[in-house]
């Protein structure tokens, strides 16, 4: 990660803790299965149907959350202690409309087909509740570097089950990956057909419940959660 | 019967506990039970059984009402096919060329429908240590006869795993479903694939295209109705029109329902409501004259299409119905009003028997839940007086 230095700034400040002690490797790993922001949580599911017809935008996408909930976390857990309680929602909705607004332009600027591509949805960002759920329940009462680690870790959590949905609708439902044509001719000559329903959001329902499915039925700390 | 009776007996000691399958034993006992009465009895002095009918003999009765549409929809899928050829045009001729075509196309649908189901049921059974649910029985043989003739066999495969996979076990297996499983299948075919499963090419076999009654209604109404020579009123309630194999005659549809009713397991309430909701829906659209079926007169509307099908064994499934009696004239009215205005007045789906049932299907809950309620508060309220 490019975050590397800054993570190593924040853990000098500590010196009792090491770097990837054993709850910070936690932070990281938890989002990923036992506590992941989509699965588990339940939370940016929206954002989850609605990119995830191809693997380009979604990968797009899972860098651009990644880059705006590690350093929302991060901000706002550097400024927690001076953020007056009562307006503090403000504050986080300006910190990451900031973020994302830094984005959006450099996405337009580099990879305008993309950008087009992903429309309203980058902007959207900003109302992503897994963004704002983690600056309200860990980032306002935690270090900064710990903060960072856990937007990291619930970055990758959510763009992991995008790139999960994104890999099954694209490949099924215009049988290409990355925009390869991955489906090879003669099956199509077979008389195989795209999946049309692949292309719906809720082929992406399906297959997040199927997700959660399998997760719950492997992972025994899930059963009864809800 | 004697050899698979001696058979069985000879591998049930490996599916016992200790046994080296022991893991498969719900397999076993599925085959065991499918072929013979089941060795199991209620316990002494405390059932008071008068009849001992269970989910397979109902499952059985329904899989039984449905022989009739099978049958006539084999032979009228060759007949439909040579008639579009040319050959054996008169009604009577070319009986068993007819049947031989029509179990071709038929036939391979049926298999792939149990093959994959049962498969799936099987798995889940021995996974989830259950016995075996007669359930799919019914639903296998509903999905092809809700299928056109031309699907492709793969297509069967997938929507059958699909419906049995995410409209069943993902709830909880048979008589946890909320959405019927048949219905399931065909709206996945239907979104996923909707070239292969409605339109004006599907219908015949092999290259040869035509519309249905319904969508030649839907386009040049009475007037090209009266122009195709095929589609009278007679042979719409004959069935002599192309159409999913097992819609199209209202005679063999009839004879599923007479059985279905004279046994007690579907529900006359429901199928008269679904009736007469869709009767009262298009005569309504008719006499206000906002419908594209232009002069079709409401009654036609009970003779094209798959509204009876629907109404008999789609509408009627115990599952995925209301429960309350109350519940059923409600669910089955409610069910003829939105199919009737899905087909009418949307001209993205041709028909909308599929969708009225399914979205009635999720609210049976609802409507039973309203209807307890409401007796519990009549009564409250009488005892309180």
């Amino acid at each position: 990660m490019s975050t590397e230095t800054a993570v190593k700034a924040a853990a000098s400040a500590e010196p009792k803790e090491p770097l990837f002690s054993k709850k910070n490797r936690k932070l990281i790993t938890d989002p990923f299965n036992d506590n992941n922001p989509i699965t588990v949580q339940v939370l940016g599911v929206c954002s989850a149907l609605a990119v995830t017809t191809q693997m380009k935008p979604a990968f797009v996408m899972t860098l651009s959350v990644i880059f705006v909930i590690s350093f929302s976390n991060l901000i706002i857990s550097l400024i927690r202690n001076t953020i007056p309680s009562r307006i503090r929602m403000i504050v986080q909705i300006t910190v990451i409309a900031l973020l994302v607004t830094m984005v959006d332009q450099v996405l337009k600027a580099f990879v305008y087909d993309v950008s087009r591509e992903l429309s309203v949805y980058i902007g959207l960002i900003i109302t992503n509740c897994i963004v704002m759920g983690r600056l309200e329940a860990f980032a306002m009462g935690n270090k900064p570097m710990p903060s960072l680690l856990d937007g990291i870790g619930n970055g990758i959590g959510y763009g992991a089950i995008l790139l999960v949905v994104a890999f099954f609708r694209e490949l099924f439902g215009a049988g290409t990956l990355f925009g390869v044509q991955i489906i090879p001719q003669f099956m199509y000559d077979l008389g195989y057909e795209n999946n049309g329903i692949m292309l719906t959001s809720a082929a992406a329902m399906f297959i997040i419940g199927v997700l959660i499915w399998v997760q719950r039925s492997f992972n025994e700390k899930l059963v009864d959660v809800s | 019967m004697q050899v698979f009776q001696n058979l069985l007996s000879k591998i049930k000691p490996h599916f016992e506990e200790g046994g080296k399958l022991e893991k498969f034993y719900y397999g076993y006992d599925a085959i065991e039970t499918f072929l013979f009465v089941p060795g199991h009895s209620t316990h002494k002095g405390e059932a008071h059984i008068k009849d001992g009918i269970d989910l397979k003999r109902t499952m059985f009765t329904v899989v039984i009402a449905m022989i009739p549409c099978l049958l006539f929809g084999m032979w009228n899928v060759g007949h439909q096919y040579y008639l579009a050829a040319g050959e054996f045009t008169a009604l009577g001729d070319g009986f068993v060329e007819k049947m031989i075509h029509g179990a071709i196309k038929v036939l391979p649908i049926v298999i792939v429908s149990y093959g994959v189901g049962l498969n799936i049921e099987f798995a889940f059974a021995i996974f989830r240590k259950h016995p075996v649910n007669e359930g799919f029985l019914v639903t296998g043989m509903l999905i092809p006869l809700v299928m056109p003739p031309t699907v492709p066999l793969w297509m069967v495969g997938l929507a059958t795993a699909f419906a049995v996979l995410i409209g069943k076990e993902a709830f909880g297996g048979t008589g946890m479903n909320i959405l019927n499983v048949a219905l399931t299948a065909r709206v996945f075919i239907f979104f996923a694939y909707p070239t292969y499963i409605s339109g004006d090419t599907v219908w015949i076999a092999d290259g040869v295209t035509g519309a249905t009654p319904l969508g030649v209604g839907y386009l040049d109404g009475l007037a090209g109705l009266q122009a195709n020579p095929n589609y009278t009123i007679e042979n719409m309630v004959l069935g002599f029109i192309p159409g999913s194999i097992g819609e199209t005659s209202l005679i063999a549809i009839g004879l599923g329902a007479l059985i279905l009713i004279a046994t007690g397991i579907g529900s006359w309430k429901i199928m008269l409501s679904v009736l007469a909701g869709a009767f009262a829906t298009a005569t309504t659209l008719f006499l206000f004259d906002i419908t594209p079926f232009a002069g079709v007169p409401p009654y036609y509307h009970i003779f094209m299409g798959s509204m009876l099908f629907a109404a008999v064994f789609m509408a009627t499934d115990p599952v995925t119905a209301t429960q309350t009696e109350m519940g059923k004239w409600i669910y089955g009215f409610l069910i003829g009003v939105f199919g009737i205005i899905i087909r009418v007045l949307n001209p993205a789906y041709p028909e909308g028997w599929m969708l009225a049932i399914l979205l009635m299907n999720v609210f049976a809950p609802t409507i039973d839940h309203m209807i307890i309620q409401s007796n519990i508060k009549r009564r409250m309220s009488r005892a309180l007086k």
